[in-house]
């Protein structure tokens, strides 16, 4: 497998939130405010990139039984470091974020990659493989908490620079936005739809393929 | 008075599903059919309960006496995976059947954010013992309650027409959507009037 496809296959082919449906909590918890998705994207990226790699480069040395517990040790430690990094350095972003840059330890997705492809990969791709992870779920949560507070707040939130206060306010829905995408309920509608909306993409794509190779048997999307 | 208050928070208004998303992976990945949401389900609110109590305890017996609090992830999340083992091994002694049908979703209670997330929770709040213990079995109550509702739904689903691209997952989760609608009914201002 190339370099490249290790680094971009996570950001939309093996997407973990959208494909693998993986690490699912967080990222329909933290998705009100496009500034939480970046702040969380960010700690996962770090966490996936520190534990791939010590995962990697432990792996001859953890015994078979022991792997997952010790895993976990591994990912807990890298998850207190964002932790108490992101209380010292963005006390607003963790009081946003609450009990969730705690609850990355649980994200499936690390311990899914450590599982899956760092325990059998070298250190270089490993590190490969969870910046393309890493960045394949920020940018899921960025769609999703974009959709969520255009929707839910008519506003756009990111990080304040200079004399600009970071929320870019969008006139029409702002006065009456659908309050309902930035409560629980339109999380989940949210993400039903999105992945209605990447079934058809798939349909879509899939049917030009097989147009192109002029192959007889046409599946006519999932069961 | 309190522990009714901490019952119904966290069966009705903070839903750990539908209000906190805390294990929203088996909450889509089980409720397939009701017979093995319900094992989930009881599965669930038995390591809560326990993770819950056991947590206060190691919380404030072992880290905040030696001021280590900054080792509570690493702690907690190793203290809910030997318990998630005991469970494990309990259930496959007892029910073979429901071990077989909860496969590989048992030992991802370990990665169950409610698990970890209850306890969490319940310390950010400092609560007591008692009320901690409350306060995951509480969860692991709503947990059940949403996952079986959940799971009966999914069962009509499979008989019904769904549009070509939202079966399977999408469906799932529109259908959860709209049951965390439903639960918006249950607010702070119910809690008040059943208990003032």
């Amino acid at each position: 497998m190339s370099t490249m496809t290790t680094l971009t296959r996570g950001v939309y082919r093996e997407n973990p939130i959208f494909v693998i449906m993986l690490g699912l909590c967080p990222a329909l918890a933290v998705s009100t405010q496009v500034v939480n998705a970046l702040g969380m994207g960010a700690g996962v990226i770090f966490v996936l990139v520190c534990s791939n790699a010590f995962v990697s480069l432990l792996k001859d040395f953890i015994p078979e039984k022991v792997r997952i517990p010790a895993y976990i040790v591994i990912i807990a430690s890298f998850v207190t470091v964002v932790d108490l990094s992101m209380q010292a350095f963005a006390p607003a972003l963790s009081r946003n974020l609450g009990v969730f840059v705690q609850l990355i330890v649980v994200n499936c997705v690390i311990l899914g990659r450590a599982e899956a492809f760092a325990a059998k990969n070298t250190v270089g791709s490993s590190v490969l493989d969870g910046i393309g992870m890493g960045l394949g779920f920020t940018l899921a949560l960025v769609v999703i908490a974009l959709i969520r507070e255009v929707l839910g707040n008519g506003t756009i939130t990111v990080f304040p620079v200079g004399g600009f206060d970071g929320t870019f306010v969008i006139p029409g829905l702002s006065e009456q936005p659908v309050r309902i995408m930035s409560l629980a309920a339109g999380a989940l509608l949210v993400m039903g739809y999105l992945k209605g909306l990447l079934n058809v993409i798939e349909d879509v794509r899939a049917r030009a393929r097989s147009a192109a190779t002029r192959s007889a048997t046409r599946d006519g999307g999932r069961a | 008075m309190t522990y009714i208050g901490i019952i119904i928070t966290f069966v009705f208004i903070n839903n750990i599903i539908l209000n906190q998303f805390l294990g929203l992976c088996p909450f889509i990945g089980v409720s397939r059919n009701v017979e093995s949401a319900v094992g989930m389900g009881f599965a669930v609110t038995f390591v809560m309960s326990l993770a819950s109590l056991t947590t206060w305890m190691i919380h404030n017996v072992v880290l905040i006496p030696l001021g280590i609090e900054f080792l509570q992830t690493i702690t907690f999340i190793l203290v809910i995976a030997g318990l998630v083992q005991l469970v494990e091994m309990v259930i496959q002694k007892i029910s073979p059947p429901l071990y077989k049908a909860l496969g590989i979703y048992l030992p991802l209670i370990t990665t169950n954010c409610a698990v970890l997330g209850i306890a969490l929770i319940a310390v950010r709040n400092e609560y007591g013992a008692i009320e901690s213990f409350v306060a995951g079995f509480a969860a692991g109550v709503g947990f059940l309650l949403a996952i079986l509702l959940m799971s009966t739904l999914r069962e009509k689903l499979d008989t019904e027409w769904v549009p070509k691209y939202l079966r399977g997952t999408p469906i799932a989760f529109i259908t959860g959507g709209l049951m965390a609608l439903a639960f918006m009914a249950f607010d702070v201002a119910l809690l008040r009037n059943l208990i003032g």
